[in-house]
């Protein structure tokens, strides 16, 4: 891979040179939450840590269009925009590769094919907060899904550049670019990369999470969790790695039909209703063990690592206080802070 | 230049098909005999028995239904519906030569290469004939390839056995053993067998469990009541295989839908085998 440098107080002009490629959209501040939004990279909050909708959403938008249907003819409609998104963690950049591998192999679904191949990322190094848990997961650093990244080492980032788009992307701004990396600079990077390693908080082995899974198939915790649950399906929208989606047609002005694409959550008691009425998750604890299969055994079980980047959203997000550290931590008989971690404990 | 691009292929594109023919098989459920619309697509597209396609009316929706037909038929697609939703209700609406809209063929289907030489028992409940028939009339078209092949049907009366003119007639044939069973016979004209299907088990004679594959397709709560004579005949259990049913949204292991732990129902699926459900639970 090649290595080069840019002082931090380039980065904005860099950045506003990309523009050249495409739209560079960046994380800012909401109320005290961060978004993704395309405005002047001045703006764009570096401190920012995770996003309440992770990256996923330029990949697989909450909702779009598919085709539209008129004149007896179906015309799709693939977005071709180009995009730069700057400021993607190391989580999210391994939630994106975790999408590949679903929407990339077997079938290529041409919606997610064509806006990954007309989006760069920039990725930024960060530091974790007590939520964080991306070292779990193996996902605190990334050595492909980007085009470029960089790495915060004082007064200069480590620009990493990951793909033959990523070399184009630094030239754009070759004049802002510093091309030799001194013995200073690994030296520097070493010792953040230790820093940062010391800072995490949450800290659960996961390993061994398949089987536990397996012969915790009729653990009382699942009836406990289904009791809590609320079934609002936000863990799904805020998780880095769903995808779940539902289709539906509309008519729209004009005899024209249309085919939307949108979000769907398997915490939906409608995910697995058929025709006639029959649910084949009719209980909120079988669709919670769904998702917590799914994020924790069934991935790893095939790839050796599970579907859970380590984000900490689902942590930040869920009303009730189940999230993948909770889950694994109660699965395995440790202490959990949660509401319903006591009763289940009680009962156990 | 222009003649030899070639369009990135979108997986969701749909295939126009004419309706051809339709009639009703009972009281809530129809024959559709579809036609892809140009030649060249209808003997194109080939498929395996177990298969399923993704139907579509535009502003209506899409959803996966069982092919019944048999590839070795080819040009035609068959699908017996039953009405039940916003779609198949337009679907009943649709009058002959009517265009729908359609996709696939997915999944894995029957391992017919593993199949072959083995014997055949297939059995059926309700709307299960509709997928099974696929294969039935597969190995009947390719009979030297299979030993002994038993159809076992059961329905509720008479009237809710579907195909069963074409069922009635095929026992006439000596190479197929047919066995139809109804719960019930409210109109006193059926002379084939009454009660339960698995009460048929006991005239499966002198086959050898180990050459025989089994599929079965039916309302949930029969298989564990079939499943449980077929154990009794020492049938393998990686020999005994289901076509089972999910809600998908897109037939290509996507959408999310049909998932069971680590699998897809679209793709690893319809058709899995009593170990897999042993294996991976939920499936049944």
């Amino acid at each position: 891979m090649r290595v080069v440098k840019l002082k931090k107080k380039n980065l904005v002009p860099f950045l506003r040179k990309l523009e050249e490629f495409g739209e560079v959209w960046g994380p800012v501040k909401k109320g005290d939450r961060y978004v993704y939004a395309h405005t002047d990279p001045e703006n764009f909050d570096l401190k920012a840590l995770r996003t309440i909708i992770p990256p996923k959403k330029f990949f697989v938008p909450p909702r779009f269009r598919m085709f539209t249907f008129k004149e007896d003819e179906w015309n799709e409609e693939i977005d071709t925009k180009k995009r730069i998104l700057f400021g993607l963690h190391p989580c999210d950049i391994h939630g994106i590769l975790i999408l590949d591998k679903l929407f990339l192999s077997n079938y290529p679904d041409p919606y997610y094919k064509t806006r990954r191949e007309n989006t760069a990322i920039i990725g930024l190094s960060c530091e974790p907060d007590d939520k964080c848990f991306c070292k779990s997961t193996n996902t605190h650093s990334v050595e492909e899904g980007f085009d470029l990244a960089l790495s915060d080492i004082g007064n200069e980032y480590l620009v990493w550049i990951g793909s033959s788009l990523g070399d184009d992307l630094q030239k754009m701004g070759e004049d802002l670019i510093d091309e030799d990396v001194t013995e200073a600079d690994i030296k520097k990077y070493i010792e953040w990369r230790k820093k940062r390693d010391g800072m995490f908080r949450t800290d659960i082995d996961l390993t061994a999470m398949p089987d536990i899974f397996e012969i915790s198939y009729n653990s009382p915790i699942w009836e406990k969790l289904g009791e809590y649950c609320l079934s609002c399906g936000q863990c799904s929208m805020v998780c880095p790695t769903c995808n779940c989606y539902d289709v539906e047609d509309n008519y729209r002005v004009g005899s024209e039909i249309e085919r939307n694409r949108h979000w769907d959550s398997c915490m939906f008691r409608e995910y697995s209703l058929v025709a006639g009425g029959h649910n084949f998750r009719e209980a909120r604890s079988e669709r919670l063990k769904l998702f917590y299969t799914h994020k924790l055994a069934g991935y790893m079980s095939i790839f050796g690592k599970p579907a859970c980047v380590g984000c900490g959203r689902c942590a930040d997000t869920c009303p009730v206080g189940i999230n993948v550290p909770n889950v694994a931590r109660a699965l395995k008989g440790e202490k959990v802070d949660a509401i319903w971690a006591k009763e289940v404990k009680d009962a156990g | 230049m222009q003649a030899n691009q070639v369009k990135p292929t979108n997986i969701f594109t749909m295939d126009k098909a004419r309706i051809v023919r339709f009639y009703d098989l009972t009281r809530d459920v129809r024959f559709f005999q579809v036609r892809p619309y140009t030649l060249d697509m209808a003997y194109m597209m080939d498929y395996r028995p177990g298969q399923f396609m993704m139907v579509s009316i535009p502003g209506v929706g899409e959803a996966p239904f069982s092919i019944s037909s048999t590839p070795s038929r080819p040009g035609l697609f068959e699908f017996g519906i039953r009405k039940m939703g916003v779609l198949t209700e337009k679907l009943f609406e649709l009058k002959a030569n009517s265009f729908i809209w359609i996709r696939g063929p997915y999944g894995n289907g029957f391992p017919i290469e593993k199949m072959k030489g083995h014997n055949l028992i297939i059995v059926m409940g309700g709307l299960g004939a509709v997928p099974l028939r696929s294969l039935l009339l597969y190995a009947l078209d390719n009979r030297e390839d299979f030993g002994d092949i038993y159809l076992l049907y059961g329905a509720r009366t008479p009237d809710d056995m579907l195909f069963r003119d074409e069922y009635l007639s095929m026992k006439q044939r000596d190479d197929v053993k047919v066995l139809l069973t109804v719960d019930s016979d409210p109109t006193g004209v059926w002379s084939e067998d009454i009660g339960v299907v698995t009460n048929l088990f006991s005239r499966i004679k002198g086959i050898d469990p180990e050459m025989t594959y089994v599929a079965v397709c039916g309302p949930p709560v029969m298989y564990k009541y079939v499943i449980k004579e077929l154990i009794k005949m020492e049938i393998p259990k990686h020999q005994i295989l289901m076509s089972l049913e999910r809600r998908m949204k897109c037939g290509v292991g996507k959408c999310g839908h049909c998932a069971i732990g680590y699998i897809y129902t679209c793709i690893d699926g319809p058709v899995f085998t009593y170990w897999d459900v042993i294996h991976m639970k939920e499936l049944i």
